[in-house]
């Protein structure tokens, strides 16, 4: 078990183009019922100016990731092992101070429900203003100049009035570009965005998602875009990580990962998802069972017991053992490369076209 | 107004493709207004959210109607109405002949239980204090309803049917995972042997490999029983999926309706294309390119909804007559029988990529238009 | 908002009114005959009847009423002497102007609710919102202790026990007794230092507790955590992000304390001896006198109404989706 842990985390390069990259990162949290194991040895790299997506259930351990990469955390109840190194720093043992100057300058965040993430006792314009003036030292006239310029950027009618308004006299989607305005307002280097369409009408989803992919072109920042939607993620990131229970369980480009996928829990929620243009008297193939509790993961691959192909792997190796990620395109999974693509060819395609 | 309510009432009876079925539910000019009020020194009514807004429908006998639209559109509250939930501010719901607009407790009893409902949150919908057996029960107490071999061989044959260990019987909701307190609430949906399911928003609330199991086993439902359903639902994927019917609802009115190959490869209310090009999907061969409509801003409020065509102020192809003229709910030329649209200036019918995408959102347009200039 | 406020209260004159005919009408139909038992055991039925004729309780009930009411607008003219406007009538048992009787007494309420206010809001909160940004340390440990212990105690119980230490067995300080604060502020505060410490002693362990969880509440909540994730230090998302919210709660509970105090503590004057409001409903229940306990009545209610308006105000201050909607 500890050998095959440690194939996941030491060949991994953080080469020269990799801004963020995370390893072996492991977060327990002690709850009155135990340890939850919410991310259990994860690596992952993201590439400057380029869109990581992450993909999983409820409980896959994809939010508390990035709450970790942040630090938002709650150092009481939390333990965490592992890396997490943002350009060159190391952020697992970064102090609190450091941690506060980097948040909301260099890395940002956008969350799922802009009405519960942004404050109702302040105007929209304050909420906006205050990282600005903290970060870079700037006036309130200045924040304010820079706030309004970045509420017009995204969107907002008015912006010179709405300035004043508060969160609730916004629309969804207006409140959802305010929160995208405020994420941009130092010019991050890595936007981390939680779920953040998930709240939101499809037509307004759709104009947020092409606002916030030719915003990343403007702003050049790095993305990781956490969702469980794969058809979002599908027009949104270069590369994609798939997760759950806490592991990273495929990894890929975007179009190696949807095209050819191999990870029997990636083929389970391809087929699962009903499609705009599949075969209406096509049965959806649902995953069977029930995501795993983290109180007490299953031994092995976290995936066996809702897993449709573990009878073809021999022995118990499944129950047993956890199967590793290697570097680069890859899926932590004890098939072969031979059974996978047979199975892919024979079972899984046929249901996504 | 008057005009288009009675038009589709006409056309009701001859609605495209279920034409060989029965009609089972007739909805005529529903309305649901929310008064507000306000005012001083007496507090009067000041307004109301038209929460829906003369709507039709029909649903046949054992077909899946699905109602899309997105939030403030009046879906939920269409279908809080016809189970009587709400009391509708005008309009007629028909139920096998009979008029249940503002039936009575007594008269409605009888309809109540061929009407059931299944709700959104499974966490919610359920009482916690109750077994499982119970909840299930609870309907046929409530209705006095004796079935054969007992109530409780009853629930353990729902639970089965719903795909639950019938053992489970006596174990609380709290027990069971989302998806199989969703199949709790169907098998309460089921216990009086139900001719009409609204189902609203179902799976919403689940996980994407849990929805999948609780789509089949609704499909299950509708194929083995018999069952209509009105499948309320925002994720057009799962709607065309499920059901052979769909209609588009907008501001509480109803744009689009037909049957599922027309809404879906031959829309013509401009809502329904972009709603349809907005859907997030999984596609990696780009082969055929859908068309790319973005809207500009969000649905206005119900509480003073546009003049006229209630899309026009989001819509690229509007005019003065769509401020002024409110389109009625027609089978327009060259559509199929039952594909009926509310649009003055209706689209091409395909969803294939323009020549130029439509992009009305001011700060796309703007950033776009630099990107493209560079 | 201001005519929030203003339909706020007239709706509160309304319901004043309805509130001094429910006193009235329930005080009537009570076996609660004043006048037999001002006449005595050896009652003459004439002079029985001449105690009802000068209280006014030959006439019919509802002109008792109407005069009653009217009084308070109006004024009424007793055979004793002038009553004027605000009249809430004669005392049978005191024979005195009930007016002038309350606000004989209000001072020292008015004396302990402020000084008692002032102690626990300042200490109770200061603990509470330690001890929530402190939590799980021993100052939180320390302070949550302390105020489950305090909070349990009763006004009956502990004011004796510091009576015992500091009056009686060390001599240390006085019986306490009202000096008017216009006359000798230090006297004021030295006289009612003990009954406000006593009480507002288990205030604070109150106040220390719900400031507590509802800092805590709030510090859980989404918009806290951006104003975290937008690198806002921890001190400033504290006290601008979670201590507002957490107000609310805190002002709602106010508002009821400060009208209960206002009312009269009951409790408490007759723990320290003091004559206050609290005494004079009490007497004018057990004497079955009905002028005065309606007018005690009549103030407390008047004000737990100006609470309530008070509170919403605060609301609307607080939280800008009420000033707004």
């Amino acid at each position: 078990m500890t050998t095959l842990t440690k194939t996941e985390d030491s060949p991994a390069p953080t080469g020269p183009e990799s801004f963020l990259s995370v390893r072996d990162l492991k977060v327990r949290f002690s709850t009155e019922d135990g340890i939850v194991k919410a991310v259990d040895g994860l690596s992952f790299d993201v590439e400057r100016g380029k869109t990581l997506g992450i993909v999983g259930e409820s409980g896959s351990g994809k939010s508390v990731t990035n709450l970790t990469i942040l630090g938002l955390h709650n150092p009481r109840t939390t333990t965490i092992e592992g890396e997490i190194v943002l350009d060159g720093q190391e952020l697992v043992t970064a102090a609190e101070k450091d941690l506060e100057r980097l948040r909301g300058n260099k890395m940002a965040m956008i969350f799922q429900d802009p009405l519960t993430a942004l404050s109702p006792y302040y105007t929209v314009g304050r909420q906006l203003s205050e990282p600005f003036m903290k970060h870079t030292g700037a006036s309130k006239k200045e924040a304010r100049d820079r706030a309004v310029q970045m509420l017009e950027k995204v969107g907002i009618p008015q912006p010179k009035t709405r300035f004043d308004d508060y969160p609730h006299q916004f629309s969804g989607g207006m409140r959802q570009r305010a929160m995208i305005a405020m994420a941009l307002m130092c010019d991050p280097d890595l936007l981390i965005a939680d779920e953040p369409t998930t709240a939101l009408d499809v037509t307004v989803q759709a104009q947020i998602l092409d606002l916030l992919k030719d915003l990343q072109q403007e702003f050049g920042s790095a993305i990781i875009f956490i969702t469980h939607d794969l058809g979002v993620i599908a027009n949104m990131a270069d590369d994609l990580l798939v997760m759950y229970a806490g592991r990273a369980v495929e990894r890929g480009s975007t179009k190696e990962v949807l095209g050819r996928p191999s990870h029997p829990y990636t083929w389970g929620l391809l087929s699962s998802m009903p499609r705009l243009d599949g075969d209406i008297n096509e049965e959806l193939t649902p995953i069977p069972g029930s995501p795993p509790s983290l109180l007490n993961p299953p031994t092995g691959c976290p995936f066996h017991p809702r897993c449709a192909y573990k009878d073809q792997v021999a022995g118990t190796l499944c129950t047993d053992s956890r199967p590793p990620l290697a570097p680069g395109r890859a899926a932590a999974c004890h098939l072969t490369a031979e059974q996978k693509q047979t199975i892919f060819i024979d079972k899984i395609q046929p249901r996504l076209r | 107004m008057s005009e288009n309510l009675t038009l589709p009432a006409q056309q009701g009876s001859t609605d495209g493709a279920p034409s060989t079925t029965e009609t089972l539910l007739e909805v005529e000019g529903l309305t649901k207004h929310f008064p507000i009020y306000g005012g001083f020194p007496i507090k009067r009514k000041v307004g109301a959210v038209q929460a829906v807004d003369g709507v039709d429908l029909t649903v046949g006998v054992g077909e899946s109607l699905g109602l899309v639209g997105e939030s403030g559109c009046g879906k939920s509250t269409t279908g809080r109405l016809i189970t009587r939930l709400l009391e509708p501010t005008g309009g007629r719901i028909t139920y096998r002949g009979q008029d249940i607009t503002h039936a009575k407790r007594k008269q409605l009893a009888p309809v109540r239980s061929e009407i059931q409902m299944i709700f959104q949150d499974p966490y919610s919908s359920l009482n916690p204090r109750q077994t499982v057996g119970s909840i299930i029960k609870s309907p046929m107490e409530v209705n006095g309803i004796n079935p054969a071999g007992g109530r409780e061989k009853k629930v353990r044959e729902l639970l089965e049917l719903v795909g639950l260990n019938p053992e489970h019987y006596n174990r609380f909701p709290h027990e069971f995972s989302g998806g199989q307190r969703q199949r709790i609430g169907v098998a309460r949906a089921l216990a009086l042997n139900p001719k009409l399911i609204v189902a609203d928003e179902p799976v919403s609330a689940l996980d994407v490999s849990i929805q999948a199991q609780v789509i089949n086993l609704l499909q299950k439902v509708q194929d083995e029983l018999g069952i209509a359903f009105l499948f309320i639902a925002h994720d057009l994927a799962v709607v065309r999926h499920f059901s052979q019917r769909v209609a588009v609802m907008y501001l509480g009115k109803v744009v689009e309706v037909g049957d599922r190959e027309s809404i879906y490869n031959r829309p013509r209310h401009p809502y329904t294309h972009a709603l349809l090009s907005a859907v997030p999907e999984v596609r990696v061969d780009e082969e055929e390119q859908r068309e790319r409509i973005r809207l500009s801003g969000d649905v206005p409020s119900p509480i003073s909804p546009p003049s006229g065509c209630r899309f026009r102020t989001r819509c690229w192809k509007a005019q003065d007559k769509c401020a002024t003229e409110e389109p009625p709910l027609v089978q327009i030329s060259g559509n199929r029988e039952g594909h009926l649209t509310a649009c003055h200036f209706p689209e091409d019918p395909t969803t294939e990529a323009r020549d130029e995408d439509v992009v009305l959102d001011p700060a796309l347009k703007a950033l776009e238009d630099s990107a493209g200039k560079e | 908002m201001l005519q929030y406020i203003l339909r706020r209260s007239v709706g509160a004159v309304v319901t004043l009114f309805l509130i001094g005919a429910a006193t009235f009408f329930l005080f009537v139909a009570a076996p609660s005959d004043y006048a037999s038992l001002a006449c005595g055991k050896d009652c003459s039925p004439e002079r029985l009847e001449d105690i009802r004729h000068a209280l006014g309780l030959d006439q019919p009930i509802v002109q008792q009423f109407w005069e009653f009411m009217s009084g308070i607008v109006a004024g009424r003219d007793f055979p004793e002497g002038d009553c004027p406007a605000p009249c809430l009538g004669q005392s049978f048992y005191y024979n005195e102007n009930v007016w002038d009787l309350i606000m004989d007494r209000f001072p020292l309420t008015l004396s302990l609710t402020v000084g008692g206010i002032v102690f626990f809001l300042t200490v109770g909160l200061g603990t509470g919102m330690l001890a929530a940004y402190r939590r799980g340390t021993l100052v939180d440990k320390v302070a949550t202790g302390a105020s489950m212990v305090l909070s349990s105690f009763q006004i009956y119980f502990l004011g004796p026990i510091v009576l015992l230490l500091l009056v009686y067995s060390t001599g240390w300080m006085e019986n306490p007794e009202y000096v008017p604060f216009t006359e000798d502020p230090v006297g004021w505060l030295v006289g009612l230092s003990i009954p406000m410490i006593v009480m507002s002693t288990i205030f604070t362990a109150q106040y220390t507790r719900m400031a507590r969880s509802s800092i805590i509440e709030q510090l859980a909540e989404e918009h806290v955590r951006t104003a975290r994730a937008k690198g806002m230090p921890g001190k400033y998302v504290f006290f601008r992000y979670a201590w507002r919210g957490s107000m609310i709660p805190i002002v709602t509970i106010l508002g009821i304390d400060i009208s209960a105090l206002l009312g009269g503590g009951v409790v408490t004057e007759l723990t320290f001896s003091l004559q206050g409001i609290g005494r004079l409903a009490v007497d004018g229940a057990v004497n079955k006198d009905l002028p005065l306990t309606m007018g005690v009545m009549l103030v407390g209610a008047f004000f737990i109404l100006l609470m309530n308006i008070l509170v919403d105000i605060a609301y609307a201050w607080i939280d800008p989706r009420v000033r707004l909607s």
